[in-house]
């Protein structure tokens, strides 16, 4: 079983790499792999600049233009107080937001896939919706939200700060989410639920004991494709932070036409360090769990 | 019996009240936080504020519309020029790295899959910088540039079109290659020994079977790209001057510094409909209607 499985996906490799098509023959060949090549340079180029000038030694405010080699960036990563803190505080905000979008998020990928109801096609339109819109319209129709209460709901008004950031990230993840999860849910197995029930488990057991942990890995990605896109987003948060909360991202911006301080390159590549790892080994589990199963 | 024939009313019960009840959450919070702000915004774009710190009322003042296109005319046009010209280039860039990937990765995919993504863990304003360094007047590009003669000594990148459609490119590029590599691994294997035993060259093969499966990557992979880029401020800020500011820098400027929220809502409905005409164009041009 196991055997025919792996020849199977051996073959359908070999005739991947080995015997596709290459527009233009051996030549073309090579000019695609070297334009691939050149592809993965450009994006990588920005990359080697942040690492090399987080070694920099700055002359005057601007981390801009190389001087010489210094490891005293690394020494003291921490030495801007003020970005220290709004990187903490993009941290909080990423969490709390990730948490909330990723379980309403998940409940409607559950919902569109599990059940059949009239007005689908409706539900699915309102829900890409705020994916196609442009971040600055996201942002400033917020701002103008947030800036007349009369037009609340409840009539509750918030002061910009912490809250309308968390309510402005839940709201742009909440879509992501609940498509991730929902291109994963695609291929399960639904007839599992209705054999745990025939078994006699309640639905609630079922869903605790079946149903959450096969849909788990679904629900991990959409979650590290929130926490992500949470901590990186600028334009959204930069409308609806307000003059004295600031993000990672909203500080540098500021920050940016009076100093960049080689700490932001620092802390910038020590967060490039952890997401590769955490990349590194979800793709491996992934891969061992692929091995396991036999799928 | 009678037991389990209750038990089952009561779950189809349950079962006919569960998707809504999953929806609830969601769908409370987008209207709330999305489609209510949005009708805000429309409310916004169609009051009058005469001062700075006035509080703006409703009045059907149509004069912002007026406005937003006699004064600000050539940003629109700019940023739909920018972001048309970065998304052609982004599709240049990335359908050969998708291709290359989808077909010749072999077990190396996911690693090779990973690389396109890893450089976007880095802030989308600290890779910004970055390329204001590398294009900077004393960068390597621009000194080579000048050595072999295709920029004159006082001549620059930074502060011109090249750099910030160069920007935009760069900044979007994985949204390009993710969605054409997507559609171009579901392709059966099959397929192309068929194509390849059928066309004799290689070529027409590529252009008659792979490309028409991958247009719906290229499709999504295009919007991905060009939304964000018409819209964004922060290339044109960084990398741009005065004679590159987009409809994004305007509206930010009107908005957060200027205070004129009437305009800058108006300035967003009318972007927003432009960028939906465009869609709609390309959707009926490109045959493709499902965005998801």
């Amino acid at each position: 079983m196991t055997g025919a499985m792996s020849t199977r996906s051996r073959r359908r490799d070999r005739s991947r790499d080995g015997t596709v098509m290459s527009p233009g023959g051996r030549a073309g060949r090579r000019v695609v792999n070297l334009a691939a090549a050149a592809g993965l340079l450009y994006l990588f180029l920005p990359i080697f600049v942040i690492v090399a000038f987080s070694f920099n030694a700055p002359v005057g405010r601007f981390n801009a233009v190389w001087n010489r080699f210094t490891f005293d960036n690394w020494l003291n990563p921490f030495a801007d107080e003020a970005l220290v803190d709004a990187l903490l505080l993009s941290l909080r905000v990423a969490a709390i937001s990730t948490i909330v979008a990723t379980v309403l998020g998940t409940f409607l990928a559950i919902a569109l896939v599990r059940y059949r109801f009239r007005g689908g096609e409706g539900i699915n339109f309102l829900l890409v919706l705020p994916l196609t819109a442009p971040e600055i319209v996201l942002g400033a129709s917020l701002l103008t939200l947030f800036l007349s209460p009369t037009l609340w709901l409840f009539n509750i008004s918030f002061a910009l700060g912490f809250t309308t950031i968390v309510i402005a990230h839940i709201m742009f993840l909440v879509s992501y989410v609940a498509l991730t999860v929902r291109a994963r849910l695609r291929g399960f197995d639904w007839t599992l639920e209705d054999a745990a029930m025939d078994l006699g488990a309640t639905p609630t057991r079922t869903f605790w004991k079946v149903t959450l942990p096969l849909i788990t890995p679904g629900i991990i990605a959409a979650a590290l494709l929130s926490f992500a896109l949470s901590i990186d987003d600028f334009i959204i948060t930069y409308f609806v932070s307000g003059p004295s909360t600031t993000t990672f991202p909203v500080r540098i911006f500021g920050q940016s036409r009076t100093a960049t301080p080689p700490q932001i390159n620092v802390l910038s590549t020590m967060i490039l360090i952890v997401s590769v790892a955490i990349l590194a080994v979800g793709t491996l589990a992934g891969e061992r769990r692929r091995r396991r199963t036999g799928l | 019996m009678s037991a389990s024939v209750e038990r089952d009313a009561q779950g189809r019960r349950r079962a006919r009240w569960t998707p809504w009840l999953l929806l609830a959450p969601g769908f409370l919070w987008l209207f709330w936080f999305f489609y209510l702000p949005l009708s805000a915004l429309l409310r916004m774009s169609l009051s009058t504020k005469p001062s700075r710190f006035a509080v703006p009322e409703f009045s059907w003042a149509w004069s912002n519309y007026e406005q937003a296109f006699s004064d600000y005319g050539s940003q629109f046009t700019r940023s739909f020029t920018y972001a048309l010209a970065a998304t052609s280039i982004a599709l240049l860039i990335a359908y050969p790295v998708a291709y290359v990937i989808a077909f010749r990765g072999g077990r190396y995919r996911n690693v090779l899959l990973g690389l396109v993504v890893v450089p976007f863990f880095t802030n989308f304003l600290i890779r910004t910088l970055a390329w204001k360094t590398i294009l900077g007047d004393q960068g390597a590009v621009v000194s080579l540039l000048r050595t072999v003669g295709l920029l004159d000594a006082n001549e620059a990148l930074l502060r011109t079109p090249i750099a910030v459609i160069g920007g935009l490119t760069y900044n979007f590029l994985p949204f390009m290659v993710l969605p054409i590599y997507v559609s171009l691994e579901k392709i059966d294997p099959k397929l192309l020994d068929a194509a390849r035993d059928l066309y004799s060259n290689t070529w027409r093969g590529f252009r008659k079977v792979v490309l028409p499966l991958s247009l719906p990557g290229v499709f999504a992979g295009s919007l991905l790209v060009f939304i964000p880029a018409a819209g964004d401020f922060v290339n044109a800020y960084y990398l741009g001057n005065a004679k590159t500011t987009m409809i994004g820098n305007v509206v930010q400027d009107q908005f957060l510094v200027q205070n004129n929220y009437p305009v800058a809502a108006a300035l967003s409905f009318v972007f927003i409909a432009i960028v939906m005409v465009i869609v709609a164009v390309y959707s009926r041009l490109l045959g493709t209607e499902d965005l998801t």
